[in-house]
């Protein structure tokens, strides 16, 4: 009974179905068929036997990843690099917005909104040739400034410490555009009779901005910093790899997951182990978006991913 | 100030000395850092336009500046003098973006439509099975082995168009768009005999103009920029996408002087590396600066659909 019910359904939204079977067909081998390829991780591959015929080697992959360090090196970069631009980014764009909310004209505004999200359009690989226009040792404006101040030029692709800080302002000046929209869209929807009720009650500007455009971003700014918490495992292959690239010198700093399991798996061909490093990195970043999501349905129901 | 709607004084007379001198002082700071953050989003861009229009012989002594030192249009000259190399990659990123953007529109728009119909029973059911990808994958080598061992896509011009064609954001904001349009119109259409297809490809599609344009162009921007799956899959010269090719050409100026040596070009050692380099940068982008003043609001739009809907 059940059952002829399910195909009477079936053949009901026949048409429905058909039209949805392209995209599952397409999620199924590109999305849920390597998820079954994890089992990888557990294997001593080779292309002989391909993933389903190559030999079990229990945890050795894994083994190998954390006992040669790079395991903690790589985590705690992905993740520092992500708290770093998720402060400094949030930070620098609600400024952004309420300042163009507040005090620009509509030339103004929109010139500035032009400007800033420029650089999201441009793909990573420009970003890299742009920064060695900038950080070359012998032509990088860097050093052409230093050296016209009377300073030593500095040798900034030889040294891991200037990265972290490179980084976190290419980050920035990326993403800067892209989310000054998203708060400026928030601060408009606003409700201007607060505004005008706290000009009545005397508020100076700056009172106006702390009381109530603040207050009243919370909320975008908590699901925001959430789902990018949820990421945090989650390198920017783009980014990390084209300013930094194969450059061995620089890893202790720059290294995270993504730069680290695309590495092992095409320059020095350890398959097994870069699996493990992947489903690792699968793993934690499935705990963290559940968390997240966890503590976003807490605060506002509505804006939970699921 | 005026478009704010914020009232700027006048009927509030109590406190509008105070007011008046707060609100200098945002202003000044508010147009300063905007002005100074404006000019760190352009500064970079400015400064590969005039290096790439800089005499070699000055870079090499003076560095990449922000004013030409020396001006000079030959780097611009070599490459257009021997431009197979940087054409047939403006054919493929040309190619793959008109074919995937396309393809991969009318899919996520098909899609999309099937989850935003109320009465279809298994909506719930798909849109997890979609969005479950986006919590858990199985990392990049099960799919790279899939792609490379199983489906044998290497250096096949597909695999530039298969791996982005679908995206589960845009599936949701496109879903998003079309639970808006009122249901009444497919019901309609429904009495009057319509089939489903017929129903999204005639009524559905004419409606939804503005989030196809929005999204259409998401899909276009990634595309075009795209030089990941060419890194991870293309090997062949003449499959490489402008972005992959301009990434090869910056970490290997040899790689340039053999393909205009290849081209029957100059003396190697006249050829220009610097300049040429950010030259290179320029053609590889122009199209995407030209376009971005008439696009843009499409973008900001998509990004206000993103933001309400979270």
């Amino acid at each position: 009974m059940n059952r002829h019910g399910f195909w009477r359904d079936v053949v009901k939204h026949r048409t429905l179905l058909l039209m949805l079977a392209p995209a599952v067909l397409y999620f199924i081998l590109f999305a849920y068929v390597p998820m079954a390829g994890i089992v990888l991780a557990f294997k001593q591959f080779n292309y002989a036997g391909g993933i389903f015929g190559s030999p079990w080697n229990g945890l050795d992959n894994f083994r190998f990843f954390f006992e040669s360090g790079d395991a903690w090196r790589v985590t705690r970069n992905t993740a520092l690099y992500n708290i770093a631009f998720i402060v400094v980014n949030n930070v620098l764009q609600i400024a952004a917005a309420i300042l163009l909310f507040e005090v620009a004209g509509k030339w103004f505004r929109k010139i500035t909104q032009t400007v800033l999200f420029l650089p999201y359009f441009i793909s990573w690989v420009v970003v890299g040739a742009i920064a060695y226009n900038l950080f070359n040792y012998d032509v990088g404006t860097v050093n052409v400034l230093l050296k016209a101040t009377g300073m030593e030029p500095v040798d900034i692709y030889n040294t891991a410490a200037y990265w972290p800080v490179i980084l976190v302002i290419v980050s920035a000046w990326k993403a800067v555009g892209y989310g000054t929209i998203m708060y400026l869209a928030a601060i408009t929807g606003i409700d201007t009779e607060m505004y005008e009720a706290a000009e009545i009650d005397g508020a100076n500007v700056f009172q106006r901005i702390l009381n109530i455009t603040i207050p009243n971003l919370y909320p975008t700014v908590i699901i925001l910093v959430l789902l990018a918490i949820g990421n945090i495992f989650r390198g920017d292959f783009g980014l990390f790899y084209n300013m930094v690239g194969n450059n061995g010198l620089l890893f202790s700093s720059t290294d995270v997951i993504d730069t680290f399991v695309f590495r092992s798996l095409t320059t020095s061909n350890e398959i097994g182990m870069s699996a493990a490093a992947g489903f690792y990195q699968s793993v934690l970043g499935f705990a963290t978006i559940m968390l997240a999501n966890w503590a976003v349905r807490k605060y506002d129901k509505d804006r939970a991913l699921f | 100030m005026s478009t704010t709607g914020i009232n700027t004084g006048g009927n509030v007379q109590m406190a509008a000395g105070k007011t008046q001198a707060d609100r200098r002082l945002l202003a000044v700071v508010g147009y300063l850092f905007l002005a100074l953050l404006a000019v760190f989003c352009i500064f970079p861009f400015l400064l590969v336009v005039s290096s790439s229009l800089t005499e070699e012989s000055k870079i090499i002594e003076d560095g990449f500046q922000l004013i030409p030192t020396a001006f000079s249009t030959e780097a611009y000259g070599i490459l257009f003098q021997f431009p197979d190399q940087m054409l047939k990659a403006y054919g493929v990123t040309i190619a793959v973006t008109a074919i995937g953007t396309l393809l991969g529109l009318f899919l996520t728009a098909m899609t999309a439509y099937v989850l935003a119909r109320k009465d279809f029973k298994w909506r719930g059911h798909f849109s997890f099975f979609f969005f479950f990808t986006t919590l858990f994958s199985g990392g990049l080598v099960p799919w790279y082995l899939l792609i490379v061992n199983d489906l044998e896509l290497k250096d096949r011009l597909i695999v530039l168009i298969l791996p982005m064609l679908l995206n589960v954001f845009y599936l949701i904001v496109m879903k998003t768009f079309m639970s808006s349009i009122p249901e009444a119109i497919t019901e309609s259409a429904k009495i009057d005999g319509a089939g489903d297809f017929r129903i999204f490809l005639q009524l559905i599609i004419p409606l939804s103009k503005p989030a196809l344009a929005t999204i259409g162009l998401f899909i276009a921007l990634g595309y075009w920029n795209d030089w990941y799956n060419a890194l991870l899959f293309i090997t062949n010269e003449n499959l490489m996408p402008l972005q992959y090719y301009l990434y090869k050409m910056l970490g290997n100026m040899d790689g340039i002087r053999k393909a205009m040596l290849g081209s029957g070009a100059v003396v190697t050692a006249s050829i220009p590396t610097e300049s040429l380099k950010m030259a290179m940068t320029i053609v590889a982008t122009g199209p995407i600066l030209l376009a971005y003043p008439f696009i843009q609001r499409y973008f900001v739009q998509g990004l206000t659909i993103g933001a309400v809907k979270g």
